[in-house]
């Protein structure tokens, strides 16, 4: 499978990056030499396997039900947390207006 | 006196201890080494002032008879990839530039509560995503070695490649790397140190800044095993903050280290002999067959049959698993934000991530974005995940035949900086022999070999069972001693 410009505009727009028309042309032909290269992973033969979801065998961990159990990952951190947004206003994030 | 900068982490810690020169001395002799090799750019930001305070916390519980931590009275350096709090961690990106963690990450804060002091944020590939450290936006690194008789500068490979190039040049004595495909192996080869990355899980990878989260470890790289195994001692743990963390205990792998490998089974896979390998590195990789025997090893020929799709698997996975981790950077919480005049906020978003990113991440978050899009899941992401159920399981096959594998590290030794740039692809291949161990989660180390016909370093890797990092390290050792690389770079910078 290989992708033209308009493709790789719509996955640009999934992903959310700005291109201009002359990244876009030079994106294509790189996307397409990597593209093509994974194609050989369709020689395998993989009846019956299945797709890996854990490396090494480990059991999801339910943590203790206490709040603040650590405080590093606890709350009250709110100015930490506001510490390095580009745009804190009244304790919170602030983003362009999104509703009319 | 003794050039403090010529020693490693056993020798600086046991000097400390004994009383031979103070932290102090250690942590001053460093950061004047790292202020005169700015040419490397190996450093993005030094933090001085924190190697300073750490030694002289040490020189103070010495004096009072407290007891000094496993790493107490080493200063390192810490790749920009790890949390620090109060000190700028960018992941070599423009999209992080300024982003002044309120937290410590766990390796880092393990390290510091085992006595080491930190010299500084070590440079690599942006997000580590490279193999040159040619991607990060705070420019390319300089290997500290040259091919004789050459002038041209050379890569120290990535993505750790300000780690392995400080280490290298001793303006550090060790530094921590971080693993997705290669990322500390294939810098410690181009660079003639030691580096290893553990089993998954052994160290957390909470505060790390993530690229391929199923596949991302810390570890340690310093210029002797023994060094690496007590950093990595340092380094390894369980940590609640982390999902997929090892809940083992970390075992003594510092007073374990023994180079007698009567009884061992070490495994060379057939399938490494591929083409476009470099005589020097096979010549080296026969070598290492004749130092492991020498060391009571027996050798035997395995088959890893997946071998040749790793690779190709592992550039569907990370990327994938990249595009997902990098979705975070969006203007909003921390890092960079473009808002330009009247824009809402799908533009912001857009505008940012455009600025913010460096090509190549841009690259692997365009392939990610793609693997994972519907239509295309099945055919490539999840196509990608069996064959990595397949290539884990030829080690588990190999394993039933050896204890350990031995290989070389890279197909070639270091490159011009600037000579791959062209081709994504050929830069993508440097990695072959480092992502099978990486998709099964293996431990496996770089130790350094030899010098090629150039004057460059060339590293053989080791890989070993899960949670055996002891065998591979006790392995490595044993290259080490019969290799006697006692090489450094001349200076120059």
């Amino acid at each position: 499978m290989s992708v033209d410009k308009e493709q790789v505009a719509k996955i640009a727009h999934l992903a959310r990056i700005n291109m201009s028309d002359d990244e876009l042309s030079r994106m294509v032909p790189e996307l397409n030499n990597i593209l093509d290269w994974v194609e050989q992973l369709g020689e395998v033969d993989v009846e019956g396997v299945e797709p890996m979801s854990a490396v090494i065998p480990n059991t999801l961990r339910l943590r203790a039900d206490e709040v603040d159990a650590d405080p590093k990952t606890g709350g009250g951190r709110r100015d930490d947390i506001l510490a390095n947004a580009p745009a804190a206003e009244h304790g919170f994030f602030g983003v362009p207006k999104v509703i009319e | 006196m003794t050039d403090l900068t010529k020693l490693g982490v056993k020798a600086l810690r046991d000097g400390v201890a004994a009383g031979d020169f103070t932290a102090r001395e250690v942590a001053e002799r460093f950061n004047a080494a790292v202020a005169d090799a700015s040419a490397l750019n190996a450093f993005i930001t030094p933090t001085p002032e924190h190697a300073i305070a750490a030694a002289d916390a040490v020189d103070a519980a010495r004096a009072g008879g407290g007891d000094l931590g496993p790493m107490a009275g080493v200063p390192i350096g810490m790749k920009d990839l790890f949390a620090t709090r109060g000190v700028q961690t960018s992941a070599a990106s423009h999209i992080l530039e300024g982003f002044e963690p309120p937290y410590e990450s766990t390796i880092s804060q393990n390290l510091w509560d085992a006595g080491a002091g930190m010299l500084g944020k070590l440079n690599l590939d942006q997000f580590a995503m490279g193999s040159s450290n040619e991607t990060s936006h705070f420019g390319n690194v300089s290997s500290p070695w040259r091919k004789s008789g050459s002038n041209a500068a050379m890569s120290p490979g990535g993505s750790s490649g300000g780690s392995s190039s400080a280490v290298a040049a001793r303006i550090a004595p060790a530094a921590t790397g971080t693993d997705t495909g290669g990322s500390i192996r294939q810098p410690a080869a181009f660079a003639g140190i030691c580096g290893i990355k553990p089993t998954y899980g052994r160290c957390s990878r909470w505060g790390t800044v993530a690229f391929a989260s199923s596949l991302d470890q810390a570890g340690p790289m310093a210029r002797s095993v023994t060094d690496c195994a007590i950093m990595l001692g340092a380094m390894a743990g369980y940590d609640a903050k982390d999902a997929t963390s090892l809940k083992m205990d970390v075992p003594d792998w510092e007073s374990a280290l023994s180079a007698d490998l009567k009884g061992k089974r070490v495994g060379i896979p057939r399938e490494y002999r591929m083409d476009g390998t470099d005589d020097a590195i096979l010549d080296s990789w026969e070598q290492g067959k004749e130092w492991l025997r020498d060391a009571g090893a027996t050798i035997v020929d395995v088959s890893l049959p997946h071998t040749k799709y790793a690779l190709p698997a592992y550039y569907i996975i990370a990327p994938a698993e990249a595009s997902s981790n990098l979705a975070r950077y969006d203007g909003v919480r921390y890092g960079l934000r473009d808002l330009p005049d009247g824009a809402g906020l799908q533009d912001m978003y857009a505008e940012t991530r455009e600025q913010g990113f460096g090509d190549e991440v841009k690259r692997r978050i365009l392939i990610g974005t793609y693997v994972l899009s519907a239509g295309f899941y099945d055919a490539y992401y999840n196509q990608a995940q069996k064959v990595r159920t397949l290539v884990a399981r030829d080690f588990e096959q190999a394993w039933g035949k050896c204890d350990l594998i031995l290989a070389p590290t890279t197909p070639t030794a270091s490159f011009p900086l600037g000579s791959l740039d062209d081709d994504p692809l050929t830069m993508y291949l440097n990695d072959v022999f480092a992502v099978p161990a990486s998709l099964a989660g293996l431990p496996a180390m770089s130790v350094p070999a030899m010098l090629n016909s150039d004057g460059l370093p060339l590293g053989l890797q080791l890989v070993g069972k899960p949670f055996d990092e002891q065998s591979v390290l006790d392995a490595g050792l044993a290259m080490e001693q019969r290799a006697g690389f006692d090489h450094a770079p001349e200076k120059w910078w």
